[in-house]
């Protein structure tokens, strides 16, 4: 592959005007984070001649918010699907379809609770759905359970444990986060009701109503403007099955091979990172993620993050805007790891700020575990 | 049946049709490649594993071991509020494949659903059209 590295970079980032709950439907959302994302970067919409989204298809998008892109790509495989878009927007950019990239997200996952329903004919709708494999907490359930009867039990939970409370620590330090005024201790992780058994409530992430846009664009443009262009730097994804059941190894993400196959690009190793910004739909997706990318062996999760070394203060730094679990999760969450990682390497997160952070890796992961996107993002 | 069902039904499909069928007669039948030798799940004319075209039905023994599960407390679905907790579940079938059904148990715990216990199929005719295959221990 060419070398693609500093060929394209993040120059502008927002939520929309308010997240948690809002009551405003989905394309809404993506407006108003799209607005604030090109005035964060100081472009204007006629720049923007490449559109991307998951959720809704760009054709509707691109209609709302009055942009007829040379380049269009609606990659919606879950979550995940922000991450995915960096490295196509990165493609797109080096084969000349477009010059700057605008990708959106919006969704009213509190206030409109009801997802989009299956086509039947899907396998999923056809042989899971029926049992009452609905939602991601039950599936993701399933896969931690697996892990359990590998790993230990006790441990695995203790691991899990540390992963929300240091996350909610991070959460209190972020002004937007839906948890910033509420602490919590391990009793509370532990007394916490069950979901779907090994879930408590406080496994599982928040579902909060949120909207997010970033804008990629060319190092010319990147560095004709205000602020310093977070650079792309590596980019990896794919997926490994669809529905959970599919799954061969339970404890094994895609990140297996995008982890890697990111850093190869971008030249750097684990330790060079300052920063991992890893989806953490569940505490458990958290574990399999940094095993599956390469941070520690298979079954190494739970001591990877024990005594809080997630957490504020501590020599790991993770998921510094408090996460999916306490900051914000609309449904798809991707898209906010892009926007924490950016304003860490600028250097914009006030009370929760990093020491001068060069390198970051994001980490985004879709469906019932199913589809990865890794990314290495740097500044100068 | 009184009440009329309402959780979310399988809608068999030209690939699936047979599958529906045998389980409505209380059997069990699973898609296998004649190439590699292996049985698979879910049922699809191709094989998942080679992509030939030489794949055919069989019968399973309905015996299983559980691969992992859930216990379902909060309700996914209207159709389940009478059913919690429930367990979810992925069953490691005789044949081969891993397929994802519910565990039939009074009082599910962590201390009465082992990994790796065995299991078998029942059928549970939810409707005059369509019966799914659950497992219960043995």
């Amino acid at each position: 592959m060419a070398d693609l590295r500093k060929s394209a970079a993040i120059v502008g980032v927002a939520e929309s005007d308010e997240i948690g709950r809002v009551e405003k439907s989905n394309l809404q959302l993506h407006a108003e984070a799209a607005y604030n994302a090109l005035e964060d970067a100081g472009l204007k919409m006629s720049d923007v001649n490449g559109l991307m989204t998951a959720g809704t298809s760009t054709i509707n998008l691109g209609e709302y918010l009055g942009v007829n892109p040379t380049f269009t790509d609606t990659t919606a495989v879950g979550g995940s699907s922000f991450i995915i878009h960096i490295a196509h927007a990165l493609a797109a950019i080096n084969a000349g379809y477009c010059d700057t990239v605008l990708v959106t997200h919006g969704e009213a996952g509190r206030s409109a609770r009801s997802r989009a329903g299956g086509n039947a004919s899907d396998p999923g709708a056809q042989f899971e759905t029926p049992y009452g494999f609905i939602g991601a907490p039950i599936n993701y359930a399933m896969a931690a359970r697996r892990y359990m009867h590998m790993y230990g039990e006790r441990r695995v939970r203790q691991g899990m444990a540390e992963v929300a409370v240091a996350t909610r620590k991070w959460a209190q330090l972020n002004p937007k986060a839906y948890m910033k005024d509420q602490p919590m201790s391990f009793d509370d992780y532990h007394n916490s009701r069950w979901i779907a058994e090994p879930f408590h409530l406080f496994d599982c992430c928040l579902v909060t109503d949120a909207g997010g846009a970033y804008v990629v664009t060319t190092p010319e443009r990147a560095r004709s403007l205000a602020k310093k262009p977070v650079w792309v730097l590596g980019a990896a994804e794919g997926h490994d099955h669809g529905i959970i059941s599919q799954m061969k190894n339970l404890t094994r993400t895609w990140a297996r091979y995008s982890g890697p196959a990111a850093l190869q690009m971008a030249g750097v190793t684990h330790d060079d990172i300052d920063l991992a910004m890893i989806y953490d739909s569940f505490t458990y997706t958290v574990l399999a993620t940094l095993e599956s990318l390469g941070y520690c062996e298979p079954g190494e999760g739970p001591d990877f993050v024990a005594n809080q070394r997630t957490a504020p203060g501590g020599d790991f730094a993770m998921n510094t805007s408090g996460g999916g679990l306490s900051y914000t999760h609309s449904g798809m969450y991707g898209m906010f790891l892009v926007l924490e990682a950016v304003r860490q390497l600028r250097g914009e997160t006030g009370e929760r700020q990093l020491d001068d952070p060069r390198l970051c890796l994001i980490n985004g992961t879709g469906g019932s575990l199913s589809s990865t996107g890794t990314v290495v993002l740097g500044v100068d | 049946m009184t009440q009329a069902y309402n959780k979310p039904l399988p809608v068999p499909q030209a690939e699936s049709d047979v599958y529906w069928q045998k389980a409505k007669e209380g059997e069990l039948h699973l898609r296998f490649c004649n190439t590699t030798g292996k049985a698979y799940f879910y049922p699809r004319d191709i094989s998942p594993y080679c992509f030939s075209k030489d794949t055919t039905w069989i019968k399973a023994s309905g015996k299983a071991t559980l691969y992992t599960y859930a216990i379902v407390h909060r309700a996914p679905h209207p159709g389940f509020m009478g059913d919690v907790p429930f367990v979810t579940a992925l069953v490691e079938l005789e044949e081969g494949p891993i397929m994802p059904t519910n565990i039939v148990i009074d009082d599910p715990s962590p201390e009465n659903l082992i990994i790796g216990m065995p299991l078998e199929v029942v059928f549970d005719h939810v409707t005059d059209d369509i019966a799914l295959p659950k497992f219960k221990p043995v």
